[in-house]
């Protein structure tokens, strides 16, 4: 008989050890997914895991590509990571991103065809900004009427759908385009384009930013007063009042850090990769950027790297799409199949398995 | 404004969108009596959507169709029962996990689907009664999912309300320590609540897929999951009032699409929008006034069990 025995408190070596054992077993289990879908599993996993770093033909595309994809969700997930630590769960984000990138396109548009160095500043302003009072929405909710954070911040994505569409084929328009829906395109636009910045690697604005979330959260999670009740309030609630965390102010926090961040990734992404405001600009980075934070264990260092292995299925799975002609709703089971098997193995990390039955305790 | 809408129309339209909605608001509401928070609603309808489309289309019975839904769901369901009661996953998490690999699943599935045209669910045929003038076109004509959905209601009102089931399923949801020092095997329980949720949100899936729209896409279900989820804690945990809130929910949407098709002047975004805005200021009204609808929260809801001894 298998029992499961809690561990006094959580293990190192199974918190550094389950995440790689859940990319493993999800290798195994989308390799089953494949061949079930009748193409070579060893195949299609060396083409998304493999390929986009080495192959020597699509390797110099698809190695630039890494940062571009990884950028916003990392930038992403560090914000959900400090809320989902708290107890506070912004499943909203990709609402925040398409805010944060019409707020952001907004400004851009507004001063075409002007050329000013504080343009492209300000649109960074704009898109945090964006971002921040999406989220702000459901946080109020939460603190003012004790409203269910995560419905109302989901519900949002929707609206936050609909304001999209409305403003690529209303408001924002491109004048010249033809009566074609989408804006103008802001990469080609000096002031407020996002530009590649070392060429070859991908690296831009919203990669750096993403970069210096990373440390800046390490910074706050193990330095700062705000890190320490984060953690406390999501391990200890009851512990953390008396500890004098006001838990309005924790709520306004990290739903607002989370909102600006996604804000941000959706400003760097509409003046450079995707260029424009359109119906299609969203892609889901914003819930996979939860199953990010998850693999990353809501840690700066390990979302870091979660990101850049999660933005290697994105690029894989298209190299995969194209090559072997699996199909792209393939990847995106996969990536929720790595969700599944990480919560799985969790277990190891907060509980013993013990063989037999427990003897009398005295 | 209102110019070209037929009320009796709009009224029988209201009840066939709610249905998805009420299927699956009101296995959910199980689910959460049990004590268990499954997030994944939108995930399973999806997945019962696909397969209830898939079933219809092959054998070419829509009842089949629904078997298939239910099906669907229930598997899908399975995963969130044994990550969460077994391996003791965060539910939260798990259920969020559910949704976005119901999404990729479902349109993995249903990608040679697109297009077809499922077999007709046809209305129950009652007779004289659908010859009645207003009530007969709002009430009487419907087909046999509709009569279904409100039959479930009053079923889980009635088990939960004066059965043993329902007071042992109640309190595993109120107290699982409590109910597992009494004997009751808490983990089965909520395994078979959990069943029976994903079963019903899997119908309501299918619903939409067979009747509603009635085809497949990807993301077909758009968010229904998510306020199905709104309208248990609009409903503070009460069958009737699920319904109630389903209907009134089921009501702006086709009066939204209504004013979108009569031209009004209100852009078709923001009458699209206003569904999901309606359900926020719902869940704002309820969950506000010293929390009224908190306190009839199961009070066990969301917790792990795991028996120490």
């Amino acid at each position: 008989m298998l029992r499961l025995e809690k561990r006094p408190s959580p293990s190192g070596f199974w918190q550094a050890t389950t995440p790689i054992l859940a990319v493993a077993l999800t290798m195994i289990a989308g390799g089953l997914m494949f061949a079930a879908l009748g193409k070579n599993p060893f195949e299609a996993i060396r083409t998304i895991f493999w390929d986009p770093l080495f192959h020597e033909q699509f390797a110099s595309y698809s190695r630039p590509q890494l940062l571009v994809k990884a950028g916003p969700l990392i930038l992403i997930a560090i914000g959900l990571s400090l809320g989902f630590r708290a107890g506070i769960w912004n499943i909203g984000a990709e609402g925040q991103y398409i805010m944060g990138a019409l707020a952001g396109a907004g400004v851009g548009l507004a001063f075409y065809p002007a050329q000013h160095w504080y343009i492209f500043p300000l649109m960074v302003i704009a898109g945090a900004l964006g971002g921040w009072a999406w989220a702000m929405i459901p946080a109020i909710l939460r603190t003012k009427f004790n409203t269910n954070e995560i419905l109302v911040s989901l519900l949002l994505v929707y609206v936050a759908q609909n304001m999209l569409a409305s403003m690529s084929i209303g408001m924002m328009r491109n004048p010249e385009g033809g009566g074609f829906p989408g804006s103008r395109n802001l990469s080609q636009y000096p002031s407020a384009a996002n530009p590649e910045l070392i060429a070859g690697t991908g690296m831009h604005w919203g990669v750096i930013a993403a970069f210096m979330a990373v440390i800046a959260a390490y910074i706050l999670l193990q330095r700062h007063i705000l890190g320490f009740q984060i953690k406390l309030a999501g391990q200890a609630p009851r512990a953390a009042r008396f500890a004098g965390v006001n838990p309005t102010a924790l709520v306004v926090m990290c739903m607002g850090i989370s909102g600006a961040l996604a804000g941000l990734a959706g400003m760097f992404e509409v003046s450079g990769p995707a260029g424009q405001i359109s119906i299609d600009f969203n892609v889901g980075y914003g819930f996979t950027a939860i199953i990010v934070a998850f693999l990353g264990r809501l840690n700066p260092i390990g979302i870091l790297l979660a990101g850049l292995l999660m933005a290697l299925t994105y690029i894989g799975g298209e190299l995969a799409q194209f090559m072997l002609g699996l199909p792209a709703a393939a990847i995106q089971a996969f990536q929720g199949m790595l969700l599944f098997f990480l919560l799985a193995v969790d277990l190891l990390t907060n509980y013993r398995v013990r063989i037999g039955t427990r003897k009398e305790a005295i | 404004m209102f110019g070209g809408i037929d009320p009796t129309l709009l009224l029988a339209a209201l009840i066939v969108a709610s249905v998805p909605i009420i299927l699956a608001a009101i296995g959910e509401l199980v689910v959460e009596r049990a004590g268990v928070l499954n997030l994944g609603v939108e995930g399973m309808m999806i997945m019962g959507a696909v397969c209830g489309f898939i079933a219809a289309v092959e054998t070419g019975n829509p009842v089949l169709g629904f078997v298939g839904g239910a099906a669907g769901g229930a598997a899908l369901s399975l995963i969130f029962a044994v990550l969460t009661q077994f391996l003791l996953a965060n539910q939260v998490a798990t259920g969020l996990a559910l949704t976005l690999f119901g999404l990729g699943l479902s349109s993995l599935l249903g990608q040679s689907y697109v297009g077809i045209k499922p077999p007709l669910t046809g209305d129950v045929p009652l007779g004289p009664l659908a010859d009645l003038p207003f009530l007969g076109k709002v009430l009487f004509s419907h087909d046999w999912v509709v009569y279904l959905s409100v039959a479930s209601v009053a079923a889980v009102w009635w088990v939960l309300r004066s059965t043993r089931t329902g007071l042992i399923l109640r309190a595993v949801g109120e107290s699982h320590d409590a109910a597992h020092a009494l004997g009751y095997k808490v983990r089965r329980i909520r395994v078979l609540a959990i069943m029976f949720g994903g079963a019903m949100a899997g119908l309501g899936g299918a619903y939409i897929s067979l009747v509603r729209v009635p085809q497949w896409t990807d993301g077909i279900t758009s968010g229904a999951g998510w306020i199905a989820l709104a309208i248990v804690v609009f409903a503070s945990w009460r069958p009737w009032r699920a319904l109630l809130g389903a209907y009134l929910f089921g009501g702006i949407t086709v009066l939204q699409l209504n004013l979108q098709a009569a031209g009004a002047r209100i852009p078709v975004e923001y009458l699209s929008s206003a569904p999901y805005l309606i359900t926020i200021l719902v869940l704002v009204i309820m969950s506000s006034g010293k929390g009224k609808a908190a306190l009839n929260a199961p009070a066990s809801l969301g917790q792990n069990f795991h028996a120490s001894r």
